[in-house]
Formats: structure tokens, C-alpha cells, sequence
């Protein structure tokens, strides 16, 4: 064993999944931390936009911007079923019914009924073909100033790409939430009713802000799938609470917390491995290399108890915003 | 004493319930809510006279909040219509009733604890186009009303004397502040009749004065007042109109003068002594003294006496020497 995990872990500060994290964690903010909408199905708005990008380039082979375009409004119309029906309801029932949908949308696209188009429990493959294809970079590999983070053209593509729809994402945030659309919102996260007196249209508000969240995740979900094959259940509801645990680290109701908190997150993750490992090699711990994986997430669940009672509004969270009370 | 507004400017009929009004904002017809078996409120006929402030008076569980709801769209009434300003507003939505210009305040305040005063202000405001997620992106598109905003939300805040503490969260506001927080901040959109739920609950007695000032300012301003209160004084000082209500039917109405003398008003609501003051042992023995228990009377003038206050002479009663059984529920109400 060697220090290689150490620069895994540097790597994965540009890691495109750290990156699709981060953008499904900025639209559960808006969710969440902005709106206060319980929304405990992102999962299931990942896989919806992951699969209508995956589903129309693969299968119907279409334009690359087609695939994009057929990514959000799949995940505007998902919302849109979700939050009509809900949305006038007690803020509990659009809980239930996001951890239900998503669940229904992992387990339909499984079905064999429906395998020539999703692929069944194999998923769909070569869903970035498109993407590669536009890709401006020459061929070849390059390391990032002589460190052994070497990628090839289309590795550094689906970082650019992805970590620059993580800045647009944290950019949109920023400039909502300092406007009187973003006041709107988070008066709604405070006291719906009371905002419904000043004669704001609570409802309305509440369906944009779960349209634009559930965008970003659908988004999320595209540039998920580009490094690698869409396989169902990587969409499970523990992908929505691994989320929830980045929004938690970084603050509820920030526009930078979900970038910090995903890569801690993943940071955390891979330097963990890496040091058990070296541990058990070096025979110190009394463990099998098996059971590094479920110890690492132990860990992080530790880590963020400790996080809830130390620091419950997050590392960028002010105190006085929104935390766990 | 505010100047009133004289009855004969109300209404010229003869003054019975759902009279009606020379000049009416409210008008309320046949509305009737029920929670299963029962009938929260049932008014028959009921006007809100314009420029004026009325009070709406009960006993708890009279309907007087639910009729609120009621009015202004949040809650739906299973029978009835009713207008404001001549409009139908039977299934229109909460928010859009309050563009109208009837916008009310809570019963238990909803200040948003998590945003500032001054934001709480700002929120209040209505027009801003900024409001719209597309227009919101764009701040040039919406500063110079902003500022228009926030001057104005600046000059309500220094009229309640909440300016000072306009960057501070209103979660750290006292209760009093936050009852005038919600008061200035409904008053952002200009509205033409401003309802309030008990706006004296919980609110100390060095800013009950102030904010009987702020209330009648607004009629003085040309706004009509529509108000739920407990507090008899309140209503006596600022009322011009005061509507009873009783298991959810009005069942007096009139000028606050011959509405407080109303035998059936006193009998519902107020109580034969709702103008002794329990709070002191002379408004005490008042009740004491007409009451057929020895023992509250004798006890009340132990009281008395200990505490140095004249007591009218009574023949000694019989029960003197017994220890006295406390009767809080009797004393204290």
C-alpha cells in the first residue's frame, strides 16, 4: 500500500459525481433550506432526468441538446405531478408522497414491461456518447501540474462541463435569494399562511421553487450517468439521504454549503478507505477490507450527529437561519 | 378620547341585528360554517360600515375568529356570500382577497422569526415585480421599486417605533413588538380595510396605549378597522360600532355605549360586574357585596381590612371564625 489514496482524494475535489452531487444538493436546498419543502424523493428527480437524457440520446438517438432539453422538462413535468396534487396540502404530505415516487420510478423502470426503453435492471450504457461528441478537447491525457491526476480529453470534459453547471446552479441561487422572489420563498419557509395574508400566491411560489429544485436534480442525474452507465438503483432513498447529509454539512440555506458539503462529503469518504486500508494492511486494525465500506459510512454518520449537535446550521450556515429545530 | 364616528352617520335604521349600513365595505349574507355537527358561526345578515372601526365582540368560541377566516378566504364557508367593496368574494383565494385590500393579522402573531424586520416589511409590500422568478434575476429590473419599498416600509417602522431595530431577526422581538411588527407590515400594501385579531392579546399595558393610537390613526387615514378583542376598555375607547356575536350568530349589534348596556350582551358575555375592576380588593368587595355567599364576602373583607381599605359596615356574619375555604374560581375571574 502507498499514499496513492491521497491523491484519489485530492481527485475527488473534481470528480464529476462529486459535482452531480453537489448540483442535486443546491436543488434540495432550494427545497429545504429556501422554500421548506420536504421533499425526500431528489433521488427520484435524478433518475427521471437521467433517464429521459439516457432514454432519448441511447434509444431515439437524439441531438445532444435534445437530450438536455428532454432532461428538464421531464423533471419539471415529475414536479409538476408531485406538487399539484400535494403542494396544497400540510408540508408532511409532500414527503411522503416525493419518498413514495421516487421509489415507484426506481422500481417501474426495472420492469421487464418497460426494459426495451430503460434497459431494465441493466440500465441503459454509452449515454455520454453525444456528449463526447462535442467534446472541444484534443485527444490526450493530462495531469494537473505534474501530480498523478491524469485524465483523458473526456474525463476533463465531464468535469468542465459538470463543476460549470455547479457554478450557473450556485450563481442562479445566489441572485434568487437576494431578490424579492427569494424573500417570497423563504417567508413561505417561515409562516405560509402569513405571507398568504400580504397576498402572495403561496402555492404558485411553492410549485416554481419545486420546478427550479427538481431541475437542478434532473441535471444532477444527467451528469451523474455521464462517467459512467445508468444503473437503477443507484437511485435508492439512500441516495436522497446522502443529500440530505451534504445539505446538513454545508447549511440548509446557502448558496455555497452543498459544494463544501459534497466534496467534505466525498473527501471524507475516500480518505477514510484509504486509511483503513492502510490499517488493516499494516495489521493494526482488526478488520477484513469488506468491511472498510460500511465503516467509512459509519463514520460519516457519526460525523454528522456530531455535526447536528455541535454546529446544527452547517458549516456556512448562519445560527440565526434555518437549522434542524 | 379619539373622536368617534357619530351613530347617525351609520346607519339611520332602527338598530337591530344585521342592520343596514348607510355606506357598507362588508356585507355578509346567510354565511355558515360548520365542523361536523357543529355550527361555528351562522350570521344571518351583517354589514361592516366603511371608514369606521368596528369592534367584534364574544364570548370565546363565539365564532368571531372563524368568521374572520371566513372573510378573508382562509377558510370556506359551507353556505352564504358575501362582498367587500361590492364584490363577490365567495371561493376567491386567501391571497388574492388581500390584494383587494383587506388584509388581516393573527391571533397568534406570524412574524417570519427567521427573516429581519425590515424584510418582514418589505414582504408586505405589494407590485414588486420582482417577484416574478424570471424578472427576479435581474436586479436593475427591480431596485428602484425596492427602494421605493423600503423607504416606505422605513416610515411605517418609525411610526411604531420599530425603526431602530430593523436589521434585527424578528424572532428577537418581544411579543408587544411583534403584534406591532405584523400590524405595520399588513399595513405596507395600503389596504382599504385592515382586520385585526385580538391586536391587545399579550401586549403590555405600556404599548396598549400606543398601539390604540396606531388603530385609530388608521381611521383617521381613511381605512376601515375590523377587530376582535377581549379587552372591554379597548373596545369602549375606539370602537364606533360594535358587533356581538354568540355560538356563532350576531346577536347585538349598535354603538358601543348601548351595546355594553345591552341586558343580553351582559348576560352572554360580560358578566353583571364587567365594569368592576377584580383586579383591586375594592373592585372585589363591589362583588363581594352583592353576592349571596357569606364566605367570598367575608373573606374578600379580611382582605380588605388587612389591607387597610374601609369596609362598609355589614352585620358580622355567623361564618367569621371558620377557616375560610379558598374560592380562587369565584375571586379571580
Amino acid at each position: 500500500m502507498n499514499g496513492n489514496f491521497i491523491w484519489l482524494t485530492i481527485g475527488q475535489i473534481f470528480d464529476p459525481t462529486v459535482a452531480a452531487y453537489a448540483l442535486a444538493t443546491i436543488g434540495l436546498v432550494i427545497h429545504f433550506g429556501f422554500t421548506g419543502l420536504l421533499n425526500f424523493g431528489q433521488a427520484g428527480f435524478m433518475a427521471v432526468g437521467g433517464y429521459a437524457f439516457a432514454i432519448t440520446s441511447v434509444v431515439y438517438d437524439w441531438p445532444l441538446w435534445g437530450s438536455f432539453l428532454a432532461a428538464i422538462v421531464a423533471a419539471t413535468v415529475f414536479a409538476l405531478i408531485l406538487g399539484i396534487p400535494t403542494l396544497r396540502l400540510r408540508a408532511d404530505y409532500l414527503s411522503i408522497v416525493t419518498i413514495a415516487a421516487a421509489e415507484i420510478i426506481r422500481l417501474s423502470v426495472k420492469t421487464p414491461e418497460f426494459s426495451e426503453v430503460t434497459g431494465g435492471s441493466e440500465g441503459i450504457n454509452g449515454a455520454a456518447r453525444a456528449f463526447n461528441d462535442v467534446n472541444p478537447l484534443p485527444d490526450g491525457r493530462w495531469g494537473l501540474m505534474g501530480t498523478p491526476l491524469v485524465y483523458n480529453q473526456d474525463q476533463w470534459w465531464v468535469r468542465i462541463v459538470g463543476w460549470g453547471l455547479v457554478a450557473l446552479a450556485c450563481l442562479l441561487v445566489f441572485l434568487l435569494m437576494r431578490s424579492p422572489w427569494g424573500r417570497v420563498i423563504m417567508g413561505i419557509r417561515e409562516d405560509e399562511d402569513a405571507v398568504r395574508s400580504l397576498g402572495k400566491n403561496v402555492f404558485s411560489y411553492k410549485i416554481q421553487a419545486l420546478i427550479l429544485g427538481g431541475v437542478l436534480g434532473g441535471l444532477a442525474g444527467v451528469v451523474f450517468i455521464l462517467p459512467r452507465s445508468l444503473q437503477p438503483d443507484n437511485y435508492g432513498t439512500q441516495l436522497t439521504f446522502f443529500l440530505y447529509t451534504i445539505m446538513l454539512l454545508g447549511g440548509a440555506a446557502t448558496v455555497f454549503g452543498p459544494v463544501v458539503g459534497s466534496i467534505l462529503f466525498w473527501v471524507t469518504l475516500s480518505l477514510t478507505d484509504g486509511l483503513l486500508s492502510l490499517g488493516i494492511e499494516a495489521g493494526v486494525l482488526p478488520l477484513t477490507t469488506t468491511q472498510t465500506g460500511p465503516i467509512r459510512f459509519i463514520i460519516v454518520g457519526v460525523a454528522l450527529m456530531l455535526l447536528v449537535i455541535f454546529r446544527p446550521q452547517g458549516i456556512f450556515g448562519k445560527k440565526k437561519d434555518l437549522h434542524f429545530a | 378620547m379619539p373622536e368617534k364616528t357619530l351613530v347617525s352617520d351609520i346607519t339611520d335604521d332602527v338598530i337591530v341585528p344585521g342592520v343596514k349600513k348607510k355606506d357598507p365595505i362588508v356585507v355578509a349574507h346567510a354565511v355558515s360554517r360548520r365542523f361536523g355537527g357543529l355550527t361555528a358561526v351562522d350570521v344571518a345578515h351583517l354589514e361592516i360600515p366603511r371608514g369606521s372601526i368596528t369592534a367584534l365582540i364574544g364570548p370565546n368560541g363565539a365564532g368571531k375568529t372563524t368568521f374572520f377566516n371566513l372573510l378573508t378566504g382562509f377558510d370556506k364557508p359551507n353556505t352564504g356570500n358575501w362582498t367587500f367593496k361590492g364584490k363577490s368574494l365567495a371561493g376567491v383565494p386567501a391571497f388574492k382577497v388581500s390584494r383587494m385590500g383587506m388584509v388581516r393579522t393573527f391571533q397568534l402573531t406570524k412574524a417570519l422569526s427567521g427573516m429581519t424586520v425590515l424584510e418582514n416589511m418589505r414582504l408586505g409590500a405589494t407590485k414588486q415585480g420582482g417577484e416574478n422568478i424570471f424578472v427576479s434575476l435581474f436586479k436593475p429590473l427591480w431596485k428602484a421599486k425596492e427602494d421605493e419599498i423600503t423607504e416606505r416600509a422605513m416610515q411605517l417602522l418609525a411610526k411604531f417605533k420599530l425603526d431602530t431595530k430593523k436589521d434585527d431577526y424578528a424572532s428577537s422581538l418581544s411579543g408587544g413588538q411583534k403584534k406591532l411588527l405584523e400590524m405595520a407590515r399588513a399595513l405596507m400594501s395600503s389596504p382599504e380595510l385592515v382586520m385585526l385579531d385580538e391586536p391587545m392579546a399579550g401586549v403590555n399595558p405600556a404599548l396598549t396605549q400606543s398601539l390604540l393610537g396606531h388603530i385609530v390613526n388608521l381611521k383617521d387615514e381613511g381605512m376601515t378597522v375590523l377587530f376582535v378583542e377581549h379587552d372591554m376598555h379597548m373596545v369602549n375607547t375606539i370602537a364606533d360600532w360594535v358587533v356581538v356575536m354568540a355560538e356563532g350568530k350576531v346577536v347585538a349589534e349598535g354603538p358601543p355605549s348601548t351595546v355594553m348596556s345591552d341586558p343580553a350582551v351582559i348576560d352572554a358575555y360580560l358578566g353583571a360586574h364587567h365594569a368592576s375592576d377584580l383586579g383591586t380588593i375594592e373592585g372585589q368587595l363591589e362583588v363581594a357585596e352583592e353576592m349571596e355567599s357569606d364566605l367570598i364576602r367575608s373573606e374578600v373583607e379580611q382582605d380588605a381590612e388587612a389591607a387597610g381599605i374601609a369596609v362598609p359596615n355589614h352585620e358580622p356574619s355567623p361564618s367569621t371564625d371558620a377557616a375560610p375555604t379558598p374560592v380562587d374560581g369565584e375571586e379571580k375571574k
